[in-house]
């Protein structure tokens, strides 16, 4: 299946929700949805067996200057198509919903994007740091970060 | 009685006949230790195609010696949770209780450090003593690692002894004495007459001879399991329980477990000699033998035997705890057990 | 060929005090420093916790700050067993945002390369697979030949372990004469090697005891986790992205996917994942002598690009298949030198979070030889 008609497929059943298809070679597609629907989106992706999108292959934060972004690479094994979906969050509250629940891979990953950009994942069953020890402070991969001066008595910049 | 130990016939049976008897096989296990270290060392090089320690001494025969020096250096490190007085006193207990086992080892016909007639059960007795030392410094550690490792090597050790013990009992079955000399000297001759091949005897022992060749080999697996070396050393298996119960030992106490260890190898090869390879008779009859060809060949028979083990050690992978138990319990106790009741019988008709 | 049960217990019902054993981060096998929290039953695993982070020295944010061509040091240092095939896909990710087409002299190598160093990997996956189940033979003969693997590199990038060798539009310096009689002469050894190992290894009965119906993964679980490589080929699904999703110029060569069949025990156990990797050498070896054979002899090692590398604005995913897995490199631009976001999608990132899945209900020495069969490397799981 070709990224449009994938597209047409979700423009139908949710409406407003899916974005338009964005297209500017040599970039991939990719289809903007919004934070509220994520999960039944995604949902629909992967149990729709046209679709079928099986396979998580990346799953990444992105801080702009305006916002934060989410960007869900999947990928179908069966079908061998692919398709992107970004979610964008304000960074005042910067909370997605989570779909640990329907691919298990997403779960490090969203643990990742927690620990390195501050986005919440709501619904994820173990929302800690993965990286950056459990009591750190601040979002490394955040353009505004600032890196403390010390850690527990140790100095950080090296 | 034959007085077998030389000692007492020169000295007299007096405390220091008694002393050189005691003296002279812990010099033969410390001359012993070192040459097993550096065959381990050389051997495992051999087979790994690469050429083992080579910067002390000319092609690093001094290795051992070396290493002795650093573990007589290094520190003594007691853990602060660990129970000192049982934490001490393990290493030595294992090493009494292998060192002891040296006392009815008959080296050659005229010298056994001490003559008893119940040598084989012996041997076995304080060979069990070693158990007691491993749990008690796995779990005076205070190691989660160490009490899983004297709990792994208490269930194996003690599984091991029962085919071990089968197989001495056949043996001893067949010799009509647990005395270690008497069997030695019950298979003098051709090597047809070692227990191996059936014992001294007439064509009839052909319907015995799978059967002895059978013990043989489980005697061997079994000791092996019941010295903790590999494909059996899951209670020190470093891939999982880092060094088992001795990963908090340093220093000498480490060099006790570990000289006890060669000291349980030279035990095994020579229960194993003894009992199936003749002992210190030469394969060939009279030629070759009297006292000091005993030594040799005594020696060279479970040498051989040492190096078998060190051969499995580098070749195979190690086997679980679970598929070390089928083995013990349900394998090897059965075979054991036939044989045990087909040689009985041949006693009976023959 | 079947093996023997050894327990026929249900161990899950017998209730005892639970322990809780802190494996690593210093550990002889935990392949790096991974910590991870084990709660025991007895000698069974109950739960497995890790912990990861310990190398952890955030990539991405160095890459924010450098230019693309100075990011390629930093991810040889990702899987720093095979360099090469992280280059890869790096290179290739840029070089479509500039939408660039390297010489064929210069596929060429990198194809090469790349599958010379997966044998590396795959002879070290095996070696400590290997040492993980207790046998330290098999361990120094895989050694030995990937030393003579790393002797090609050193000779043709100068580097043993980290080369930034591939660069963007081409390669940092042609290789060196003799290059096609070296990489042939290993090809042979490798085979030859590969012929001992599963005599001295692979078919061992304890081997096969100690690996077979141990850590079995489910294809569906193994999708649906992310895994990819070998640990999903072991699961029995057929997807390598050099066949699936051909990049370079892989689709040129004749070679096939092996899969895990269940020889000796269950589809996707940890026997099943380390024979993926054993075949896989000889389909590397398969596709290095292709490749030398069409290789041609004379041409540039480096396309016509800018000396300033500044790629439009755009995104680009790209992925390709490392020895462990999917590795793709997510790469945003914004039209400067320097990238906007670098995310590296390591397999064995996401390979490692299958673990606590796939090693309940195993006895303890179980889950060494399950995390060995995973195949992870900790500079890449923390980046």
């Amino acid at each position: 299946m070709t990224y449009e008609e994938i597209h047409k497929i979700l423009k139908e059943k949710f409406g407003d929700s899916v974005g338009e298809l964005v297209n500017n070679p040599p970039s991939d597609p990719y289809v903007e949805v919004s934070a509220e629907k994520l999960f039944d989106i995604c949902l629909e992706l992967r149990d729709n067996p046209e679709l079928d999108f099986d396979y998580l292959m990346c799953l990444s934060g992105v801080d702009f200057p305006e916002n934060l972004q989410v960007v869900y690479h999947l990928y179908s094994m069966n079908k061998k198509h692919k398709f992107v979906l970004k979610v964008t969050v304000p960074k005042d509250n910067p909370k997605v919903p989570s779909i640990e629940r329907i691919w298990r891979s997403a779960d490090w990953h969203e643990r990742e994007a927690y620990d390195l950009f501050g986005i919440i994942f709501e619904g994820h069953h173990n929302l800690i740091r993965i990286f950056l020890p459990y009591d750190w402070e601040g979002h490394p991969l955040r353009k505004d970060y600032k890196e403390p001066e010390t850690y527990h008595g140790m100095r950080v910049p090296y | 009685m034959e007085v077998f130990n030389i000692f007492d016939k020169l000295l007299g049976e007096n405390i220091l006949s008694a002393l050189v008897s005691v003296i002279l096989p812990l010099i033969f296990l410390i001359i012993y230790a070192l040459i097993a270290i550096l065959g381990e060392l050389k051997i495992s090089a051999w087979i790994q195609e690469r050429l083992g320690p080579m910067r002390t001494g000319p092609y690093g025969i001094l290795q051992p010696l070396a290493e002795v020096v650093k573990l007589i250096q290094k520190e003594d490190i007691v853990p602060a949770g660990a129970n000192k007085l049982l934490f001490n006193l393990a290493p030595y207990i294992i090493f009494a209780g292998s060192f002891a086992g040296f006392a009815v080892i008959p080296f050659t016909a005229a010298f056994v450090p001490a003559e008893i007639n119940i040598g084989l059960f012996y041997v076995f007795a304080v060979g069990a003593f070693a158990v007691i030392g491993i749990v008690m410094g796995g779990w005076a550690s205070n190691n989660k690692y160490s009490l899983l490792g004297a709990m792994r090597s208490a269930s194996q050790m003690i599984s091991y002894e029962i085919p071990g013990a089968l197989v001495i009992l056949s043996a001893a079955v067949l010799a009509n004495s647990l005395d270690m000399q008497k069997i030695t000297a019950l298979q003098s001759g051709p090597f047809w007459n070692w227990f191996l091949f059936g014992g001294p005897g007439d064509w009839s022992k052909i319907w015995i001879l799978p059967f002895t060749v059978l013990l043989s080999l489980i005697y061997m697996v079994s000791s092996l399991a019941e010295t903790n070396r590999t494909p059996f050393d899951i209670p020190e298996g470093e891939s999982e329980l880092v060094a088992g119960y001795h990963t908090e030992y340093s220093g000498m106490k480490f060099a006790m477990f570990f000289f006890a260890e060669y000291s349980n190898m030279f035990i095994i090869a020579s229960i194993l000699a003894v009992v199936f390879l003749g002992g210190w008779n030469s394969p060939f009859g009279s030629f070759m033998s009297g006292f000091w060809w005993g030594i040799f060949w005594f020696i060279i028979k479970a040498m051989f035997i040492v190096f078998i083990q060190i051969w499995l050690r580098w070749t195979l992978p190690r086997v679980r705890v679970d598929q070390l138990m089928y083995l013990g319990w349900k394998v090897l106790l059965p075979f054991s057990l036939v044989c045990f009741i087909f040689i009985s019988l041949y006693r009976i008709v023959y | 060929m079947t093996t023997t049960k050894f327990i026929d217990i249900d161990f899950s019902k017998i209730e005892s005090d639970r322990m809780r054993l802190n494996v690593g981060p210093q550990h002889p096998s935990t392949h790096g420093v991974l910590r991870l929290e084990v709660e025991l039953d007895g000698e069974v695993v109950t739960n497995v916790i890790p912990h990861i982070g310990y190398l952890h020295r955030c990539f991405e944010k160095i890459a924010e700050n450098m230019n693309y061509q100075q990011v390629i040091p930093y991810v040889d240092r990702m899987d720093y067993i095979s360099s090469m095939n992280n280059e890869l896909p790096y290179v290739m990710a840029v070089e479509k945002l500039l939408g660039i087409k390297v010489p064929e002299k210069v596929e060429y190598i990198r194809v090469i390369m790349a599958e010379l160093n997966r044998i590396a990997n795959h002879q070290i996956a095996v070696a400590t697979f290997g040492l993980d189940a207790g046998a330290f033979t098999p361990f120094l003969y895989l050694f030995r030949d990937r030393e003579y693997i790393l002797w090609i590199f050193e000779k043709a990038s100068g580097g043993r372990l980290l080369f930034n060798y591939f660069w963007v539009g081409g390669l940092a310096n042609d290789v060196y004469p003799t290059f096609k009689e070296d990489v042939l002469n290993i090809v042979k050894q490798v085979r030859k090697t590969n012929k001992e190992i599963e005599e001295l290894l692979i078919y061992n009965k304890i081997f096969i005891d100690r690996t077979a119906n141990i850590g079995v993964l489910p294809a569906d679980v193994a999708i649906n986790y992310g895994c990819s490589g070998p640990v999903l080929r072991g699961s029995g699904v057929k997807f390598d992205l050099r066949k699936d999703d051909p990049y370079s110029i892989y689709d040129r060569f004749d070679f096939d996917i092996p899969v895990g069949t269940g020889e000796v025990g269950t589809v996707g156990d940890c026997w099943d994942r380390n024979i993926v990797r054993m075949r896989e050498m000889e389909q590397s070896c398969r596709i290095i002598e292709q490749a030398v054979a069409q290789m041609p002899d004379s041409g540039d090692v480096q396309a016509a690009i800018p000396k300033k590398i500044r790629p439009p604005k755009g995104e680009v995913y790209f992925r390709a298949e490392n020895p462990k897995g999917e590795l793709g490199f997510y790469i945003i631009s914004d039209g400067k030198d320097k990238p906007y976001r670098v995310k590296g999608r390591a397999p064995s990132f996401v390979n490692l979070s299958v673990l606590p899945e796939i090693s309940k209900g195993y006895l303890f020495a179980d889950l060494i030889v399950i995390l060995g069969s995973i195949d992870i490397v900790l500079g890449e799981v923390d980046r």
